[in-house]
Order: C-alpha cells, then sequence, then structure tokens
C-alpha cells in the first residue's frame, strides 16, 4: 500500500493563468503548501478573500517530521474547519516520563484540569495533519470559495512593487508570470523568497545531530512520552519515544556532532541502534529516517511591503517544545484576519505591522525556550553538564528539582504582552486572560466557548450589561451574553473572572483579547476597537 | 525547627538556570568551580538557619542512592 505521503493530493494541472497574454493578478497568492501555508489559504478564503497556493511538490510533507500538535493548534484548526479530523486521528497523551542513565528520575501529567474541548496535546504524523488541511480546501472548493492549490508549481523569480508582487513561475509544462496584490511566503526554513528578496535569517546552530526515526511496530509501550538523558543504549546522549497513529513510533536518538551522516542514515547503522534501543526481541520496520542538526533563528522583520513571512521561513526552532508547526499556525491565526481588515480598507496598512511586531514577540519567545532546552539536553560545556546532571540526580528524590528538567517546555501560545493593539488593563481578573492573552477555552454545560469567539471581534460579557451589537469605524462588535451560571465547573469564572464579579471582554477574530473591564462603556470599548484595528 | 523546603520554590525556574549557566559561561573549570563554591557561601549565608543548613547538605549528599 502506498503511504499518504507517496500519492500526488495536489497534482498539477495546466492553469489558464498560463495562457494569458498579460499576467493576471490575484488577491493573495501563497508559496508553499505545508501546514502553515494551506491554514493560511484556508483562512483567507474562509473570509472571503481570493488565494491562490503554489508549491513545488504535489505531496504533503515526505516523512513525518511534526508530531506534537498543540491545543492551541487544535483551536486554531477549529475554526478552520480541520480541527475534528485530526483530533479523531491523532493520539492523545498526557503522561511523560523521565529517565536517566538507567533510572525513571520521575513523571509528569501535563493537563490533569479540565474544561477545555481540545486536549493538551495530540501526536499526529505532519502528513496527517496537511491532508486534514487539503481536505478542508477540497471542502470549500466544493461550496464554492476562491481557493486553489497548484501542484508543481515553482516560484523562480520575484519581484516586489509598491502595490503588487510579480511572480515567475516553473511548472512541468514551462513558465509562467502572474501578479497578486499581497504575497505570503510560506516557503520553509530554506525560504526561497527570502533567498530571492537577498533577507537574512540570523540565529544560532546547535552543534549536534539527531537521528530521527519513524519505526512501524507492533509494541505494547503506552502512549506515554518517553525521555532518556544519558541511557546505557546511546551513553553521553539523549533519546526520546513517543506514540503516534497506526503503530508508528517517533524515535529521536543524539548522535553528538563528528559524525558521518551519509553512514548513520544507512538503515544497516541505524537498526542496530534502535535494537540497542528498544530489545533484541521487537519487531520493527523503518518507515523514515533522516538526520537533522537543530537551529533556532529568525528573521529581522517578518513583513517586506507587500510580502509577508509566515511559519517557518520567518523563524526556525530547534524540535524540543514541538514550536515549529504550533507557532507557524498562530503565525497564519494572527495575520489572515488583518489582511482581510487590510483588504476591505477598513484598517490602514499599518495593522499588518502589528502582525510583524506580534508574531516576532511570539519568535523570540520560541526560540529563547526551545534554546534553553537543547542547552539542557545537549550541554555545551563540563559546567553546563555537571549542573545538568546535578539537577537530574536531585529530581529523583526531590520534587524541588524537577521544574529545572528540561527535555522540552512545549508549546503555549504567545501573550502579546504590551501589544498596540491592546487597551491597558480593566480588570482585577487572572493573569492567563489579561490583554494579548489567546482566550483560554471554558465549558458552557454541553458547549464550549471558544467556537463562539471564531473570526470576528466579539464583546464577551460575563454578568454585565451591554448593547447587543456596536459598530465603529465599519467593524462590527457582536456580543456574546454569558453568566457564571452557564458553567457549573466554574472554570469560567476561574479563567475570566478570578476575583471580579462581571466582566466585558473585547476579543478579537484570532481569539486573543483586546480589553477587558468590569462594566461596559461605550467611549472605552469603541477606543478599543479602533486600537485593535491599527487606528489609534 | 524550619525545615528545609523541597518542593519547587524557586520562581521562573528557567530564567534562574539560564542565569546560572550564562555566568558560567566562557570560564575555565577552576574558575567555574571557584564560582559554585562561592555561590554556595552567598546562599547558605542568605539561610542562615543551621538546622536548615544542615538538612540541605544532608539532601544534597543523595544518601538514598
Ligand atoms: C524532526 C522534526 C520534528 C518536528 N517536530 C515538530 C513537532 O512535534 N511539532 C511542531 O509543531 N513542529 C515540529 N517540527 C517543525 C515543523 O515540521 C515545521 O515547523 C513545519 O513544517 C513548518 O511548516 P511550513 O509550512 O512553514 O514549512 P514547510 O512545511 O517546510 O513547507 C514549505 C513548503 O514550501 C514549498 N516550497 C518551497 N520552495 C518553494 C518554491 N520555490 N515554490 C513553491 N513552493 C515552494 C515546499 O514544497 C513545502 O511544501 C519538526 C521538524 C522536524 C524537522
Amino acid at each position: 500500500m502506498n503511504k499518504i505521503f507517496e500519492v500526488p493530493l495536489y497534482a498539477y494541472e495546466r492553469s489558464p493563468d498560463q495562457d494569458t497574454a498579460t499576467p493576471v493578478r490575484h488577491k493573495v497568492i501563497v508559496i508553499g503548501a505545508g501546514p502553515i501555508g494551506l491554514a493560511t489559504a484556508i483562512d483567507l478564503a474562509q473570509q472571503g478573500v481570493e488565494v491562490v497556493v503554489l508549491d513545488d511538490n504535489d505531496k504533503v510533507s515526505f516523512g513525518s517530521r511534526a508530531i506534537c500538535f498543540s491545543q492551541r493548534t487544535l483551536d486554531i484548526a477549529d475554526r478552520l474547519g480541520a480541527g475534528r479530523q485530526m483530533l479523531d486521528k491523532g493520539v492523545l497523551w498526557n503522561v511523560g516520563k523521565v529517565y536517566f542513565d538507567k533510572r525513571e528520575v520521575y513523571e509528569f501529567n501535563l493537563q490533569p484540569d479540565e474544561g477545555y474541548a481540545n486536549p493538551a496535546f495530540i501526536n499526529l504524523q505532519q502528513y496527517y495533519f496537511e491532508k486534514a488541511f487539503v481536505d478542508r480546501v477540497r471542502e470549500l472548493q466544493a461550496e464554492g470559495a476562491s481557493i486553489e492549490i497548484r501542484g508543481r508549481n515553482k516560484v523562480e523569480a520575484i519581484g516586489t512593487h509598491d502595490d503588487h508582487v510579480k511572480l515567475e513561475v516553473e511548472t512541468p509544462e514551462g513558465p509562467y508570470n502572474i501578479e497578486a496584490d499581497w504575497l505570503i511566503a510560506c516557503d520553509g526554513a530554506n525560504s526561497p523568497t527570502r533567498r530571492m528578496l537577498g533577507l537574512d535569517f540570523e540565529g544560532r546552530v546547535f552543534e549536534d545531530n539527531f537521528l530521527i526515526a519513524d519505526v512501524v511496530m507492533e509494541a505494547d509501550f503506552p502512549s506515554e512520552r518517553w525521555f532518556w538523558f544519558d541511557p546505557p543504549f546511546n551513553r553521553g546522549q539523549s533519546a526520546l519515544l513517543h506514540k503516534q497513529p497506526d503503530n508508528v513510533w517517533r524515535i529521536d536518538l543524539q548522535l553528538g556532532w563528528d559524525i558521518d551522516k551519509e553512514r548513520e542514515q544507512q538503515p544497516e547503522n541505524v537498526i542496530p541502534r534502535l535494537k540497542a534501543m528498544l530489545g533484541d526481541d521487537v519487531k520493527f520496520e523503518l518507515e523514515w529516517v533522516s538526520i537533522y542538526t537543530f537551529q533556532c533563528r529568525r528573521m529581522e522583520r517578518f513583513r517586506y511591503g507587500r510580502v509577508l513571512f509566515a511559519g517557518d521561513s520567518a523563524h526556525q526552532v530547534s524540535p524540543f517544545g514541538a514550536r515549529g508547526a504550533n507557532s507557524g499556525l498562530q503565525d497564519a491565526d494572527n495575520l489572515c484576519w488583518k489582511l482581510k481588515m487590510v483588504i476591505d480598507g477598513k484598517s490602514p496598512e499599518l495593522l499588518l505591522d502589528s502582525y510583524n511586531r506580534e508574531r516576532v514577540q511570539a519568535a523570540d519567545e520560541n526560540i529563547r525556550m526551545s534554546t534553553r532546552s537543547t542547552d539542557f539536553i545537549t550541554p555545551k560545556s563540563d559546567m553546563s553538564r555537571l549542573l545538568r546532571d546535578a539537577v537530574l540526580d536531585l529530581s529523583e528524590q526531590y520534587e524541588f528539582a524537577r521544574p529545572l528538567v528540561n527535555s522540552g517546555r512545549l508549546s503555549t501560545p504567545c501573550t502579546y504582552v504590551g501589544s498596540s493593539l491592546s487597551s491597558a488593563d480593566a480588570l482585577n481578573g487572572p493573569d492567563i486572560t489579561q490583554p494579548g492573552s489567546a482566550c483560554p477555552d471554558a465549558p458552557l454545560g454541553n458547549d464550549f466557548l471558544l467556537p463562539k469567539l471564531a473570526g470576528k471581534f466579539t464583546l464577551l460579557t460575563i454578568d454585565a450589561d451591554a448593547p447587543e451589537q456596536i459598530e465603529e469605524d465599519g467593524v462590527e462588535a457582536t456580543r456574546l451574553a454569558l453568566s457564571v451560571k452557564d458553567d457549573p465547573t466554574l472554570e469560567l469564572k476561574r479563567r475570566y473572572l478570578g476575583n471580579a464579579t462581571s466582566a466585558v471582554y473585547l476579543i478579537r477574530p484570532d481569539q486573543h483579547v483586546a480589553a477587558r473591564r468590569d462594566s461596559f462603556e461605550d467611549n472605552a470599548f469603541r477606543q478599543a476597537i479602533r486600537r485593535a484595528i491599527g487606528k489609534e | 525547627m524550619a525545615d528545609l523546603i523541597l518542593t519547587p520554590n524557586i520562581e521562573n525556574a528557567d530564567d534562574f538556570y539560564a542565569g546560572l549557566l550564562a555566568a558560567h559561561d566562557g570560564l575555565e573549570k577552576a574558575d567555574s568551580d571557584a564560582l559554585n563554591a562561592r555561590l554556595v557561601l552567598v546562599l547558605a549565608n542568605h539561610i542562615g538557619d543551621s538546622n536548615v543548613l544542615a538538612q540541605a547538605l544532608d539532601a544534597a549528599v543523595l544518601k538514598d542512592t
């Protein structure tokens, strides 16, 4: 049977654009049909923006690459109409075990608290993740949305202008030219767009190599994340075992810096390493093997006029913490509503600079977190190793040392503290919902909060009065009236009120908090809307 | 008698750990060792309580493994 990453999902087809005398102008062109390009295109199409995705390939990600997808990613995917398929296919897990040498030093549980529609994490092969988005694109097309994926369309040259972008695209039937009002480069860590525009990508390379293998095996390991520091089967290095759907297991083995990559990738060298880890009697098959050197770096800016960068093209992190695709999804989430506002003439182009600021802030946070994890996992000095081993030794007996063990701080959404789109906090409420935060979910009887906040400005009132709708500068905010009584578990109160007895929140289309106070005040909320759309 | 705290108590533990590594960055082994020794003494002085210090010494010895 063919694997889904071996079958063309968006095979090349000739486009009428290839037969016109003058280049056809599109609203938005997205380069790259990876997870971020697909999410971006779906988000725009759902808002009625015409979009074309160009990809030099015609299949989903080869091999699985990303496997851990976060709650925030699933929340966003729900808004994009693809979350259900991911969740249904994904493996649920929340227990992690940490081993040091031969001993299990401790165990953690990611999300003991309840009251979210989505789990803290699922494991899912990147190719399934992308497949769910491709299926969603097909669904939108069937509904008549203007969204198109052009396989084997390789962007070869880019010309930037004040109000549009020109592309030269290579296809199996020769090149053609095409134009767009806006270009979104989701063309991955080696971004040809970045290169063609001569833009920087600065950061740090970690001098180490990791063997990443996906193996198919019938094994009765539980669906937990097992992480080893300095295990007997990989002395002086680290290892990871994590379950994916279809009996596929992800194995990471740190190999060190001075290795022969070609040699280490050969099955005759990979298999003995895996046997040493799994035991001689476990039967397995290799699905995908690759060797990576990890880097943490980002572009100086994510917007250059009419060209916007999102996902790995804009920032790259080491995978400890699963902050790659997960943060890229948040880029798409942040960018698309803003672009729609600008395209509709409701916001000045300046609003797009807030995309740059907010997502650079997020990228820096992700880089910081994954750099620290990488430093802990692969100590680069004797003292760093000594301290690391001391933490691990202590962690077995003493709870206090466990928060210091860093085998990856798993992706959480960035809170845009100090964002120019947020209004000053005017509620004595919980930190997790301060302006700039991604709204946490909350149960509402048989329902959940987040689906009610999707894709538009919302005035969330909790035991407070407000008009059903306010309109400011052409932008509407619709009220969602709730009471703490709607949630007998009291999570809504815990997450949105804290010590306050009532609250009014202005929530952006990407479900981030723009403003909050204890009661509705017309002027304050009108001003908050203007700020949130880049007009103050 | 005060008890040694052995449950998580460091504010922003990751920031602290990153700061600790940064303090050692680029030091020769002898200088790194000396830094650790000074740090132990500074922290011990801050704790002050001799019972707590005695328990800390015991804890660091990791008797049971
Ligand atoms: C081993 C490993 C494990 C990982 N684990 C995780 C994880 O658990 N969780 C997580 O969130 N992330 C993880 N990541 C990171 C994740 O894989 C990436 O962040 C993610 O793929 C980025 O998506 P993207 O859409 O930005 O880019 P990509 O997936 O790289 O897609 C770029 C697309 O652009 C296309 N393209 C490139 N050049 C052109 C051109 N000239 N013209 C047209 N199209 C072009 C390519 O064909 C490709 O389809 C992991 C990565 C690795 C390597």
